[in-house]
């Protein structure tokens, strides 16, 4: 049995119902767009993004040497690779590494390795910039943390580390001087 | 139960208004608690305590703290060398988060025995292990704000795990960061929630507390009140109960902040951080020991974020893991025996947790590990069916006044 009254406040509710899905809608919408900001806020503030690029003399590093220094506040790892190190890391196969890619790819004088000294895995320093540190069993870097090898090409070859050393993105201005950044 | 008769009239006064007394002789004085409850029924009470102690001391060492990379490990040096008593607040403050987590701990364990976390008190224990979560974040954070370098490769490594997300993990932790290493964003933001975490302890805490008082404490045989002979009034009985305890508690504690305030922290946290330099052995805080094996045993980035997690994870989902209808562990003699071999499997973590991640560690962390998800994911659900659990008293009162519970309860049931 439908009465006129009936019908009326049927239609009442969906009024209602149209009122009421809309102001949460709208709503959630400004919600959103008010809680974006608070959380951008986290991410790098525009004086952190515009870090100056850092230049580097390589002059003074004799082979076989190695040079940390400071980019982005992370360390950047420079080594003058002896003959036999370059030849070891050129003619290694890639079969079975983990994040396979040749020596090639990550060097631009194949003299001077470049790499951000930060394991891959949960962010350590690795050692094996200085003489006397341990290189691990592939004779680059051995990050102490959680145990990963690194070879001379800064490549994972053993250990819970995902990926290669990070190679940034740097230029040779002459012949001994370079840029990262 | 009958209103409560104040005789001071401001109070009478207040009540009337805002039946502020009312509740609190209800939840504190009359409230009916099972009246076999042990010493392990004190832990709860304690952790209360010791959250009060953290942000008591928490408040005062912010008022002599920088949280600047370049002042922090300074101020809180300040703080231990030239602040009046600033020695004596720290240490109460860094012992203090040792001795919370050890209270916990054991009140968890407490809750796994007697099978606490059943029916009808999952969602207790479910806020129970957010509690523990919400501690774990903020010790973590307040760990870092000394800025030593523990602090700072502690911070690195486990900002880093998010970085094992696929895809988004890298975004991640630049935002957890707010740059490209953990700098002076990061000590920030983590000095603010570090203050402000514990007061959503608080919050929860209160939640634990109502749905805690809503069916009343669980009891060592673990059986249901039957009435108002299975329980005591909440004071005296408990309160004095619960202050002996406290006394005990805050004598060990004087001992350590007193003795030994160093022994359980890492020495390396009194070198400035250094971002270029990682020390030889990175450890984080004993009570992260555990997990931080858990996160070493598995040999992929993700995985070992995703079974670090996992193990708490199981935790929340645990009161629909044990379908054992039987709470206490004293009527669950395979259930018994398995609850000491957890106990061992978690020592043995944190253990391994401390010990460099090579040769036979790796080895045990994986079998540990594997023990420890085995427990709660195939031991839990499948022991109901093969486990012949030990008859059950009638009630509190009857294993009391008869001395025994098993006679007493086959006596009961032949009867029937
Ligand atoms: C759940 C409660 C809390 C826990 C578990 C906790 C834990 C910690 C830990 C482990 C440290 C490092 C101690 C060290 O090695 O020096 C710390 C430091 C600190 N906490 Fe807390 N805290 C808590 C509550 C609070 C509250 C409520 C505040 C402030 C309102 C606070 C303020 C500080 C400050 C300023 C420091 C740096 C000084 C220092 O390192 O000694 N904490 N906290
Ligand atoms: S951080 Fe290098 S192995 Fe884990």
């Amino acid at each position: 049995m439908s009465t006129k009254s009936d019908l009326k406040s049927e239609q009442d509710e969906g009024k209602r119902d149209f009122l009421i899905v809309s102001t949460y809608a709208l709503a959630g919408v400004g919600a959103a767009a008010f809680v974006w900001p608070l959380i951008d806020q986290m991410n790098p503030a525009a004086d952190t993004l515009a870090l100056a690029s850092t230049e580097i003399d390589l002059s003074s590093l004799e082979e076989g040497q190695a040079i940390t220094v400071k980019w982005r506040g992370k360390p950047v790892f420079v080594r003058h690779r002896t003959a036999d190190e370059i030849k070891q890391a050129q003619e290694v196969s890639l079969e079975g590494m983990r994040d396979p890619q040749t020596d090639s790819e990550r060097v631009t004088k194949e003299k001077y390795i470049v790499l951000v000294g930060v394991c891959t895995h949960l962010g350590c320093v690795p050692l094996g910039q200085k003489s006397g540190d341990v290189k691990g069993q592939y004779g680059g870097w051995f990050c102490p943390c959680h145990g990963s090898h690194y070879d001379h090409s800064g490549r994972i070859r053993k250990g819970p580390a995902p990926t290669n050393l990070e190679v940034p993105s740097y230029k040779f201005l002459s012949d001994t001087v370079i840029k990262i950044g | 139960m009958s209103k409560p008769k104040f005789k001071n009239p401001v109070v009478k006064w207040i009540d009337y208004r805002l039946p502020i007394f009312t509740f609190m002789d209800h939840e504190l004085n009359h409230y009916p608690t099972p009246k076999n409850l042990n010493y392990f029924w004190n832990f709860g009470s304690l952790a209360g305590i010791a959250l009060v102690t953290m942000i008591i001391t928490g408040i005062v060492l912010s008022m002599n703290y920088t949280p600047h990379v370049d002042y922090a490990f300074d101020s809180v040096e300040r703080i231990m060398r030239d602040v009046n008593h600033g020695w004596l607040i720290r240490y109460i403050h860094m012992n203090g988060a040792s001795f919370f987590f050890i209270v916990v701990f054991i009140h968890i364990f407490r809750g796994l025995y007697y099978g606490s976390y059943k029916a009808p008190r999952e969602l207790l224990w479910i806020l129970g292990v957010l509690i523990l979560l919400l501690m774990m974040a903020t010790a973590f954070m307040g760990y870092v704000l000394p800025w030593g370098q523990m602090s700072f490769w502690g911070a690195t490594v486990i900002t880093n795990l998010f970085s094992a997300i696929p895809v988004v993990g890298e975004s991640i932790v630049t935002w957890l960061w707010g740059g490209f290493s953990v700098d002076n964003s990061t000590l920030n933001r983590f000095f603010s929630l570090h203050f402000v975490l514990p007061f959503v302890i608080v919050g929860v805490v209160i939640l634990h507390l109502v749905a805690l008082h809503r069916f009343g404490s669980n009891n060592p045989i673990g059986i249901d009140v039957k009435g108002t002979q299975d329980t005591l009034p909440f004071h005296p009985y408990y309160t004095i109960k619960d202050l002996f305890g406290l006394g005990i508690f805050l004598t060990l504690f004087a001992a350590a902040v007193f003795f030994f305030p160093n022994f359980m922290g890492h020495p390396d946290n009194y070198i400035e951080a250094n971002p270029m330099v990682t020390p030889a052995h990175i450890v984080p805080e004993w009570y992260f020991l555990p997990f931080y094996a858990i996160l070493r045993a598995i040999p992929d980035k993700l995985g070992g974020v995703l079974f670090m997690f996992g193990s708490i994870a199981v935790l929340f989902i645990l009161p629909w893991l044990d379908r054992s209808p039987v709470r206490s562990s004293q009527f669950r003699p395979i259930f018994k025996i398995f609850f000491w071999v957890l106990v061992l499997d978690c020592f043995l973590l944190g253990y391994l947790g401390a010990m460099p991640a090579e040769g036979i560690y790796v080895i045990l962390s994986r079998i540990a590990t594997a023990y420890y998800f085995f427990h709660f994911l195939i031991l839990f659900p499948l022991l109901p069916y093969i486990e012949k659990t030990k008859p059950l008293p009638i009630s509190i009162s009857q294993p009391v006044l008869s001395g025994s519970y098993t006679a007493a309860s086959s006596a009961a049931r032949e009867k029937k």
